[in-house]
């Protein structure tokens, strides 16, 4: 009897354990992708995607999830169309309401047609790099952010660049502010003029209609205006043709600096010979030297659980950058579970929570293998950007060259900008703003 | 006036470009009286196939004659799957069916060839040509001078091939009356293939050019944007009227986009340019008003 008893016990003790294990497991934390990997943009989104769900993947095999809760995830392809964006959210909130990560669109039109719906939601949209930029002021905005940096303090810290490269005197000098002629290259506008204004440049302005594959009456403009340099806005098939078009009529590339949209290999690689040289900023560094790009290659590729089928593309700008995006996003959860309870799946409430006491200090960065990869952050209620800083690199004509340490913008003349129209848009939506004193 | 005759010509240059494209859309029309929507996905799979084939490592003249290949096998198979069907059917129901070819052919082939964008290097630099630049201070790109010769002797081939030979004439009566040009022994699919398959040529001469400009990439598509203004100019029935329609389009977009922004701002304020996007399409709609056939299309008379 005692013989029966004994493997039936050993049997129930294991199922105890296998249901435990189970119990575990089912501690989940989803993230709602609505992405794009097929269209006109598809390629920027495999590398970018690629890249997120790569590090998600990372986490669960290397550290086996955040103190044990398994990253999940569940994609929806928006082909970078508004309509189908918000459609792809519609269907994926259902499931993000028990826990999400940050929703990440990689789209300034979704990002704007999702802001108020995800504020009633609770869901937490990042737009790093895009979207609404005024979003830094978390107290009309709070469940918006705008991390790392953003159109303006980008294109302040361009003029910082050029001014350094000029000898540090700006006053009497001319800089043509090529752009997408869209609510993305109308963004940083305010702040090229704002700069003008205090550094005594003259600003020519020279938009580009969409889709900007014909360029030639810009660029004979550009010639005849004979700038110092020209700050670039670009997105799409519109930076290959600005970089053929400037050397067809002979404007030196390592004059023209463009955004971080018009600084990816997809950028520069199509215009062959004619992008070398050329300087675009970003926020996050590329190749596979940073630990975390080389770890990922070894232990996700190596279980074969890698996400790209094209293993090129890791090392990538959008690959890293969506690594990068990804390394925040957890970390946001990582923050929100020693608040809310370590080893639990987080609410998107919760995770906003996170996202807003971001505090990843280069230390933690090169505890993540990830030094240098992306600018220290330090986000707050008043600060949903974090950071402000870019670096510039150059094309050489087969990767891109870090040539600057992290500028920062101008601060102190941008962000006051985003105030006054956080303000403004909170008169208009009836936002009672918080008060951002007492979540501190 | 320097500075007037360098975006005049380049202008013009520009619009042989827009040529080029406006020129499948007139072979089609002519032979089916049909607007070819999918005529952009079209020069975005032609130039896809070089670059995709040139990829595995085969060299550029090879990549040109397997793509020209791949768009005969697309022109006979879009006749007997598509259109073959389609025959005496209302313009409108053909006209739906490449609208359903488009979005067809922009999904399979990045499937096939993947969707990253890619240079095309046809061994034609795009810089200034520098005795022009030095003795007349103006910028004349090599690269558009070649496109412009490669442009004129597609014309002069296709308007030569049109007039004066037996399928040529076939075209033009399969494209008045489907039913009567069946009634008269014309082998209507075979000439549907035959005119999709040099539509599925132009289509692959444009892709290369743009592709050479611009990159290979799926913005291709958008070049049939840049056809339509040109169209509607030039006329849906005449080649040598999308090469006249293309380069007036291409002229006064540009000299409008340098000339009539400073005005507006002086009468308006604020920051206006970026309008060659929508431009071209004012003008086209202006000449429709005048002239509803375009420049060269054939003035349709209906007896009461």
């Amino acid at each position: 009897m005692i013989k029966s008893i004994k493997p039936m016990l050993a049997a129930a003790a294991l199922s105890v354990a296998m249901l435990s294990q189970v119990a575990v497991a089912a501690e989940e934390q989803f993230f709602p992708i609505p992405g794009y990997r097929v269209g006109p943009y598809g390629a920027n989104g495999q590398a970018f995607y690629g890249g997120f769900v790569d590090y998600l993947n990372y986490v669960n095999l290397k550290d086996k999830g955040v103190n044990g809760v398994m990253l999940t995830y569940e994609e929806c392809e928006t082909e970078y169309n508004n309509a189908k964006g918000v459609e792809c959210y519609e269907r994926l909130k259902g499931k993000a309401a028990k826990s999400s990560g940050p929703i990440h669109t990689m789209s300034t039109g979704i990002s704007y047609a999702l802001i108020d719906k995800s504020a009633q939601d609770k869901l937490p949209l990042a737009m790093m790099g895009y979207g609404r930029t005024d979003a830094v002021d978390g107290s009309v905005f709070p469940y918006a952010f705008p991390l790392v940096t953003t159109y303006q303090m980008q294109a302040s810290a361009i003029v910082k660049f050029i001014k350094e490269k000029l000898g540090g005197d700006l006053n009497g000098k001319k800089i043509v502010y090529l752009y997408h002629d869209s609510a993305y290259g109308k963004e940083a506008i305010i702040a090229m003029e704002a700069e003008a204004a205090l550094n005594k440049f003259t600003l020519v302005q020279i938009p580009v209609a969409h889709p900007g594959n014909e360029q030639g009456a810009q660029w004979l403009k550009i010639r005849q205006e004979k700038p110092d340099f020209v700050v670039f806005w670009g997105w799409g098939v519109m930076n290959q043709t600005a970089l053929k078009a400037a050397q067809k009529v002979g404007f030196p590339r390592d004059r023209m600096i463009g955004s971080w949209w018009t600084g990816s290999e997809e950028d520069v690689v199509p215009a062959g010979d004619a992008a070398k040289g050329y300087m675009a900023a970003t926020w996050n560094v590329s190749g596979k030297q940073v630990p975390l790009i080389a770890d990922i290659e070894k232990v996700v590729y190596g279980a074969g659980k890698g996400n790209l089928q094209d293993k090129s593309k890791i090392g990538t700008v959008l690959y890293n950058r969506g690594v990068s995006a990804a390394v925040l996003s957890v970390e946001a959860i990582r923050k929100a579970q020693e608040k809310y309870g370590k080893g639990k799946a987080m609410t998107g409430e919760q995770v906003r929570w996170g996202l807003e006491n971001l505090n990843i200090t280069d230390a933690r960065l090169k505890a993540l293998g990830a030094t240098d990869l992306l600018p220290e952050i330090k986000t707050s209620c008043d600060n949903h950007e974090g950071s402000g800083k870019v670096k510039i690199q150059q094309w050489d004509g087969t990767k891109w060259v870090p040539v600057s340490g992290w500028i920062e913008g101008n601060k102190g003349l941008i962000h006051p900008l985003f105030q006054a129209s956080a303000k403004q848009y909170a008169k208009e939506k009836g936002i009672t703003p918080r008060d951002c004193a007492k979540e501190k | 006036m320097n500075f007037f005759f360098e975006v005049l010509i380049g202008g013009l240059l520009s619009g042989v470009m827009y040529a080029l494209v406006a020129l499948g859309f007139v072979l089609i029309y002519k032979a089916s009286g049909v607007f070819n929507f999918a005529q952009g996905a079209m020069v975005y799979l032609a130039a896809l196939s070089v670059v995709g084939v040139m990829e595995f490592g085969a060299p550029l003249w090879l990549a040109v004659i397997l793509a020209f290949a791949i768009m005969t096998l697309f022109g006979i198979a879009t006749e007997k799957f598509v259109l073959r069907k389609l025959v005496n059917q209302p313009p409108i129901a053909l006209f739906m069916a490449t609208i359903g070819l488009a979005f067809f052919i922009e999904g399979l082939a990045p499937m096939i060839f993947g969707s990253e964008p890619r240079a095309l290097d046809i061994g034609i630099v795009d810089e200034p040509i520098e005795y022009i630049l030095e003795n007349f201070n103006m910028v004349i790109s090599r690269f558009d001078l070649v496109a412009a010769g490669v442009a004129s002797l597609l014309v002069a081939t296709l308007a030569l091939f049109f007039q004066y030979t037996r399928i040529g004439r076939a075209l033009r009566a399969v494209a008045d009356d489907h039913q009567a040009a069946l009634s008269i022994g014309i082998p209507l699919q075979q000439i549907w293939a035959i005119v999709w398959g040099v539509a599925g040529f132009v289509a692959l001469v444009a892709g290369m050019m743009w592709g050479a400009r611009n990159g290979v990439q799926f913005a291709l598509t958008f070049t049939a944007l840049k056809a339509l203004p040109v169209l509607i100019l030039g006329g849906f029935t005449s080649v040598p009227g999308a090469i006249v329609g293309g380069l007036i389009i291409g002229a006064s977009e540009k000299l409008a986009e340098i000339y009539i922004p400073p005005v507006m701002q002086d009468l308006f304020g604020g920051n206006f340019g970026g309008i060659e996007g929508w431009f071209p399409y004012v003008l086209a709609l202006l000449f429709l008003l005048v002239r509803p056939e375009g420049l060269f299309g054939e003035r349709h008379i209906d007896r009461v």
